[in-house]
């Protein structure tokens, strides 16, 4: 693999570990299996990739993408609290009427973004050359995401949500209502990946309908791989492993594609990443 | 301070199934009582303590606690009022998070949440103080996480983060039932230590004769749905075993048949 290689798979890996994020939220924090993302993901792309056609600032299009994608976490939660439909089926209407609503948004079903401004440019403007200004940029964004989540995780409402997750009768006695910590969860899980979808377009130069597929697969992947190779010891350390997860994942993908992998056989490869992880733990102990 | 006023729960109602739970029940609490609940299988304990914590809609009846009516509060509700207990040592934690995490969540539950930190350097020394009364150690193991705990030390937790917040009212429902004899009678005296130091009100479900009448100020017995007996002061001191197994035979026409009950006298 040569370096120009490496660095894709890096900076793919960082500006999905946003979504990573996201996804570690809703999984791990919420327990909530939400299948919204595969729509949020094109959404936050959409969004802001329409925006920058129409002229916006690139910085402030990402905010855009980042509402949208709260209320598509809205909808879900909505969904499942207050209709008790249930979660898996909640995420997957979502998802589903997510994909007219980016047709929508988009007005075609791609927006190339090649010579509009965005935030990568914007530093490479400022004198930053290529692909500095893309790594860059994007470890300062996942590392400002990072911090700040872990430092919410940390405050009183931060820790409802832990706890909702993990015993919802336990925080429904201390007085705290589930169902508005599970649609705070699913709003800043889909609003991280909204943000992560417009980071990807303008990266990528272009926004797509079909850029979401299998986004949840790959979240998940990068949600394990992080917890098998850094653990999950605290929020901190979990939210390192979620990004380091993501990286190793892209690499992964870059690797079996080098080795010569049609691009139509990486999401078998995938979900077999993701079964050999989920069953690792378990593989362990039986040999033990 | 908590008056419940012909209550009735029915389960399963207009099924082959029906099955009235609590029928009819009046009761009033007083502030400070401490009341000791017992009966038979499927008298209605559980199902009465449940319609107050707000676990269910009732079909009927009215529940006034502290002078707010209560009936038709959802259960999160209600708890901001009403510290619980369950059987189920795991039920009252969350097992993920350590031990300083979960008492956080109960020393703010009096507050709404906020974006502050949920831990602070007051806040650990509050819960140090509270948890050396518990006399388990486990102040010196804040950052624990909770699963790691014993069930007896984790229901000895969830007693404190009960009371922590001072609640109104605290409902035990045989919280001392899944734990192996030692760790109960520990329970048991914590129980009585934090109530009686608390003045807290309480409702406590027991199968446990023995405690049932040396526990609290008052004992409260039921059968199919109602209450049959409530016993309280001095009549409530000289009471025995034998005596209350004999009022609940007058009464019902048949023996009592609370297995594990009889297996604990």
């Amino acid at each position: 693999m040569n370096l120009s290689f490496a660095i894709t798979s890096l900076e793919q890996g960082l500006a999905f570990g946003i979504m990573a994020l996201g996804v570690f939220i809703s999984f791990r924090i919420l327990n909530f299996a939400d299948l919204t993302v595969d729509g949020s993901l094109p959404l936050g792309a959409a969004v802001s990739a329409r925006l920058l056609t129409m002229g916006m600032n690139p910085f402030y299009s990402l905010g855009a993408a980042v509402i949208a994608g709260g209320f598509a976490g809205a909808i879900t939660g909505f969904l499942n609290t207050k209709l008790k439909i249930a979660p898996l089926l909640s995420g997957i209407l979502t998802m589903t009427s997510l994909y007219s609503i980016n047709l929508r948004v988009m007005g075609r079903p791609n927006i190339p973004l090649i010579g509009k401004e965005t935030i990568f440019t914007f530093i490479r403007d400022l004198g930053v050359p290529y692909p500095w200004n893309n790594l860059l940029l994007l470890i300062i964004v996942i590392t400002a995401v990072k911090l700040i989540l872990d430092a919410f995780l940390n405050t009183q409402i931060g820790f409802a949500l832990r706890a909702t997750g993990d015993n919802p009768q336990m925080i429904r006695s201390m007085g705290i209502s589930t169902n508005s910590m599970k649609m705070l969860g699913l709003i800043i899980s889909n609003a991280l990946v909204a943000l992560s979808g417009a980071l990807v377009g303008q990266y990528q130069g272009f926004a797509d309908v079909n850029m979401g597929v299998g986004t949840i697969i790959a979240g998940l992947a990068s949600v394990i791989i992080g917890e098998v190779v850094i653990g999950e010891k605290s929020i901190m350390i979990a939210t390192i492993g979620v990004i380091i997860g993501s990286i190793l994942y892209r690499f992964s993908i870059s690797i079996a594609l080098n080795l010569g992998l049609a691009a139509s056989d990486l999401k078998l490869l995938t979900a077999l990443l993701v079964i050999i992880f989920l069953s690792t733990p378990r593989i362990k102990k039986a040999l033990r | 301070m908590l008056k419940v006023k012909n209550l009735e729960k029915i389960f399963y109602k207009g099924t082959p199934n029906e099955n009235t739970a609590v029928d009819k029940i009046d009761l009033t609490v007083n502030e400070g009582d401490f009341i000791t609940i017992v009966g038979s299988n499927g008298a209605g304990k559980s199902t009465l303590l449940n319609s107050i914590a707000g676990v269910f809609p009732v079909e009927n009846g009215t529940i006034i606690l502290d002078e707010e009516d209560i009936t038709k509060k959802s259960e999160y509700k209600c708890a901001q009022k009403i510290g619980r207990v369950f059987q189920n040592p795991l039920a009252g934690t969350s097992p993920e998070m350590t031990i300083e995490e979960n008492l956080s969540l109960a020393i703010s539950k009096s507050n709404n949440l906020s974006l502050k930190w949920g831990l602070s350097r007051h806040k650990r020394e509050i819960m140090r103080r509270h948890l050396e009364k518990i006399d388990l150690g486990l102040e010196k193991r804040l950052t624990t996480k909770v699963k790691l705990l014993s069930g007896g030390q984790r229901q000895a937790l969830t007693l404190l983060m009960a009371t922590v917040a001072n609640p109104q009212l605290l409902l035990l429902d045989e919280h001392t039932a899944a734990l192996d004899p030692a760790t109960a009678i520990k329970i048991k005296n914590l129980t009585a230590e934090l109530v009686n130091e608390n003045n807290i009100t309480t409702l406590m479900i027991t199968h446990n004769m023995e405690d049932a009448i040396k526990l609290g100020n008052r004992l409260i017995m039921m059968d199919g749905g109602q209450i049959i007996y409530d016993i309280k002061g001095e009549e409530k001191e000289e009471l025995t075993i034998e005596k209350l197994l004999k009022m609940f035979e007058i009464k019902h026409g048949s023996k009592f048949n609370n297995d594990r009950m009889l297996l604990s006298v």
